[in-house]
């Protein structure tokens, strides 16, 4: 803990703008949502706004914090403020993920098996009533009601075994996923030793290679709805398994464009220093976490 | 934009902008502590009308002011309305004001995100209560929203619920993650961890469970949306998913959001006991480990929520010691505080009943608590009125009195007037009397059978209910003078000196009354 002062900003617009554009952004959400069946519905302009909104005060707000950072009025222990509080948000974005890999861990492990009548439970003989031919496996292709309110996939995207490994899909995007992590870590490295050329080929190759992901991830969700029949309406299989992809898949593309600001910074601004580059540093950590949770995803969701 | 930065120097000086503007762009942690204040006292209050609407229907068995369904909403959205608008928001105006100046910090780390997370809230509860006006109503599942109630049959209003209930939580996450980091970066030096007082102990507790826990909230509203409008099948068993889950994710977040509604107020109490004890809290560090080890416990006893739900038995054994395990450090606490007064120079101004009565009505949650987590007895008692009662002890008595002490104590540091001392002391014993009348008959209707969430009830839990009533509209309208009592302090009085009660230690007695607009620019010297 330095002593000195601590740079207290001044009056700000930007937190309550953020705050109204947050407020329309989720009306129009809301609104859209509850009008997809309605052609004539206009809520989806106000989902627009907010967006638009939301977008503009991130962008001006975070260029005034990088000019009084420029300025050179962050003192050592507001930078450890933002260190800290990345790091509690990327543990607050773990715990989102908990959620959602609680959920799949319980439905293979407990719910489903009861579905199918295992276990001694009162709620297995209900299901037995309600739908005797359904039987344990996972991946659920056949649902319980065996399709009646749900559409049945003909095919999971699960390990297809050694002889199709290399056309399989995500098997690629683990290798480029992991790379990525490779290259931003040496790109930071360069950075550090003052080699900005070195910093920003690499970033180059990880905001590249963030790309691959997103579109193989993309190739991948058509191959499922296209021709596997597998959709978020094909029973709890499908519901964790996009539901967990692409949440994961919209955090890559986050990082993505964390990475590439970063990138942009450096090559046109000419910002970041060997011993001073926490936004850089912050995006670099984000994009560290989004590849845990992806080998967790591989493991969890795509191999076991 | 540059003229912000180059005025900054001046900064350290100036009072508040002058006009609306202050409070809308504000970056001040005292600013914002009084936002986050008013904004929860508000909702206290349209909540409490709800609670009104409530009472009145249950005065007497049979229907006479409301429509089932829309008693369905008044309870939701009471429930809502207190635990996400009321107790949440008022902890987090309290760590606002107090957090910095107990460290010796200038601010809160963040204090522009610290605006963001005050500014979301308004907007939020704004569409909460705009779904009342909606067609097919406001959201009436109840606050627990349990799938496929807030799913298969929800009124179309549940699509706003849920993203009000998101960007709550990115408020509240926001809000954690600037306490967490004022307290683990701002301290002034010589404050070490375990020199903090208890307050700030308690508060970067809640903070940590904040950040656990309402991410998972998100998680379990954002798998509601998709099973209402994409087609996923979380909690629909005819496509192998299980409403019971929809259980587990809600009280996996719920049982530790129980907690970071009173941890603070456990922080609070500790305050005001010693204040009014002169005398060193009994036992400082085993305060601090019982909070750790509540908050640890409170992530493993989720599911004595849902004892009823056909678990496996091993499950319910499980929840059942882990639940009563937590009796152990609540016990630490209840006895640390009352070893404080025993022999202590007792005096009995408001905030010092308003703790006392805490600690008396706290413990009476606590053990309904533990007779809650036996399970055979849960058979019996779960979506009773006993229920009710149990959480309402915790609850109001319990969360609210510690606010409304809390208020008390530290409004003079905050206005630099005293408050009206014979008002403050009607006001509580009102609170006291009409908490009571209110709550206590619901153990026995409880115990009776009459089930919780149900506009009415057969005539032999008659009395007892008119009783309750009777005491509800008491505390309801007792409040009314608190609002009174808060105005007058704010407009004039008793000038207040800056150590305030003789007993007081701590930073934030140090400085003026009120406080200056900026306190503790340079770090104090603590020893
Ligand atoms: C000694 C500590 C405690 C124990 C052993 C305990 C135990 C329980 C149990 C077993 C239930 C479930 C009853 C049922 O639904 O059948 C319950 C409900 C509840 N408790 Fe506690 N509790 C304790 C402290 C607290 C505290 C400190 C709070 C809040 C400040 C709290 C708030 C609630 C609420 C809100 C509910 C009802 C939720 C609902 O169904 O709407 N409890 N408690
Ligand atoms: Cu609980």
């Amino acid at each position: 803990m330095s002593g000195g002062s601590y740079y207290v900003p001044d009056q700000s617009r930007f937190p309550i703008f953020m705050a109204f554009s947050l407020f329309l952004l989720v009306m129009g959400a809301s609104s859209t949502i509850n009008n997809l069946d309605d052609p004539n519905s206009n809520s989806a302009y106000i989902l627009y706004l907010g967006f638009a909104s939301l977008f503009l005060t991130l962008f001006f707000w975070f260029r005034q914090v990088i000019k009084e950072h420029l300025a050179g009025l962050d003192s050592n222990q507001l930078k450890q403020s933002y260190v800290y509080g990345m790091a509690w948000f990327i543990f607050s974005e773990v715990m989102f993920f908990a959620a959602f890999f609680g959920a799949l861990f319980y439905v293979r492990t407990l719910a489903v098996p009861w579905l199918a009548g295992e276990g001694s439970k009162g709620a297995a003989i209900t299901a037995i009533e309600l739908w005797p031919a359904f039987e344990s496996t996972w991946p659920v292709i056949t649902t319980p009601d065996n399709g009646v309110e749900y559409e049945l996939a003909e095919k999971s995207m699960a390990w297809p075994g050694w002889d199709h490994a290399l056309k399989w899909l995500p098997m690629w995007n683990t290798i480029v996923l992991l790379s990525s992590s490779v290259t931003v870590h040496f790109a930071h490295l360069g950075l550090k030793s003052g080699n900005r050329k070195k910093f920003n080929v690499l970033l180059g190759v990880t905001v590249f290679l963030a790309l691959i992901f997103v579109g193989l991830q993309a190739a991948e969700y058509y191959e499922a709805y296209a021709h596997y029949g597998l959709t978020l309406n094909s029973g709890i299989y499908g519901s964790t398994f996009f539901m967990l992809t692409g949440f994961h898949g919209f955090h890559v593309m986050m990082g993505g464009i964390m990475l590439a600001i970063m990138l942009a910074r450096s090559v046109f601004a000419g910002h970041f220093e060997d011993h001073d580059h926490f936004g850089f540093e912050a995006a670099s950590w984000y994009w560290h976490f989004v590849d845990v949770v992806w080998v967790m995803l591989f493991l969890f969701v795509y191999i076991l | 934009m540059s003229a912000v930065i180059e005025n900054h120097h001046e900064d350290h000086d100036h009072g508040p902008a002058k006009g609306i503007t202050r409070w809308l762009y504000t970056t001040n942690h005292k600013d914002i502590g009084t936002l986050y204040l008013w904004f929860s006292f508000a909702m206290f209050l349209i909540g409490g009308a709800m609670a009104m609407i409530i009472r009145a229907e249950l005065f007497q068995p049979g229907m006479q002011i409301v429509e089932p369904e829309f008693y369905n909403q008044m309870i939701t959205l009471h429930g809502l309305i207190m635990i996400f608008g009321g107790v949440m928001p008022a902890f987090v105006g309290l760590a606002n004001w107090l957090v910095p100046m107990m460290i010796g910090a200038p601010d809160m780390a963040l204090p522009r995100m610290n605006n963001l997370s005050f500014w979301i809230l308004p907007f939020a509860f704004l569409i909460l209560l705009s779904s009342l006006f909606m067609e097919g109503g406001a959201p009436n599942f109840g606050w627990t929203f349990y799938a496929p109630l807030s799913t298969t049959y929800a009124p179309p209003s549940v699509t706003f619920f849920i993203f009000s209930v998101h960007i709550m939580g990115a408020s509240s996450i926001m809000g954690a993650i600037n306490v967490v980091v004022t307290i683990m970066n701002m301290r002034a030096p010589g404050v070490g961890l375990m020199k903090m007082p208890l307050f700030v102990w308690s508060w970067l507790i809640t903070a940590y469970l904040l950040i656990a826990v309402m991410p998972v909230l998100a998680g379990a509203v954002t798998m509601m949306l998709m099973d209402i409008h994409f087609g996923t099948s979380f909690f629909n068993a005819a496509g192998g998913g299980d409403p019971v889950l929809f259980q587990h994710i809600f009280w996996f977040f719920g049982h530790p959001e129980v907690y970071i509604m009173i941890l603070p107020a456990f922080g609070i109490v500790s305050h005001i006991i010693e204040t009014f004890s002169r005398k060193q809290l009994f036992g400082y560090s085993s305060m601090v480990w019982a909070m750790l080890s509540i908050a640890i416990l409170s992530f493993v006893v989720w599911a004595h929520h849902m004892f009823t739900v056909g678990l496996p038995l091993a499950a319910e054994i499980f929840f059942m010691w882990a639940t009563m395990l937590i009796a152990v450090p609540t016990g630490v606490k209840v006895f640390n505080w009352v070893a404080t007064m025993f022999r202590g120079s007792l005096t009995f101004e408001t905030p010092m009943l308003f703790a006392i009565a805490f600690v008396v009505l706290f413990t009476i949650g606590g053990l309904s608590g533990l007779m809650l987590a036996i399970v055979p007895a849960d058979f019996q008692y779960h979506d009773t009125y006993f229920v009710v009662a149990h959480f309402h002890y915790v609850l109001v008595p319990g969360a609210i009195f510690s606010i409304m002490a809390a208020v008390y104590y530290w409004i003079p540091k905050w206005s630099g007037n005293m408050y009206d001392e014979r008002l403050g002391k009607l006001h509580f014993w009102l609170s006291f009397v009409g908490v009571n009348v209110t709550f206590f008959p619901q153990h026995f209707i409880g115990l009776a059978g009459m089930p919780r969430r149900y506009p009415d009830y057969s005539l032999q839990f008659a009395d007892w209910n008119m009783v309750s009533s009777v005491g509800a509209f008491l505390f309801g309208f007792s409040q009314l003078l608190f609002l009174f009592i808060v105005l007058k302090t704010v407009m004039g009085g008793k000038k207040a000196t800056s150590q305030v009660w003789d007993g007081a230690r701590g930073l934030e007695w140090t400085v003026a009354s009120p406080a200056p607009y900026h306190t503790f620019s340079t770090p104090p010297k603590v020893d």
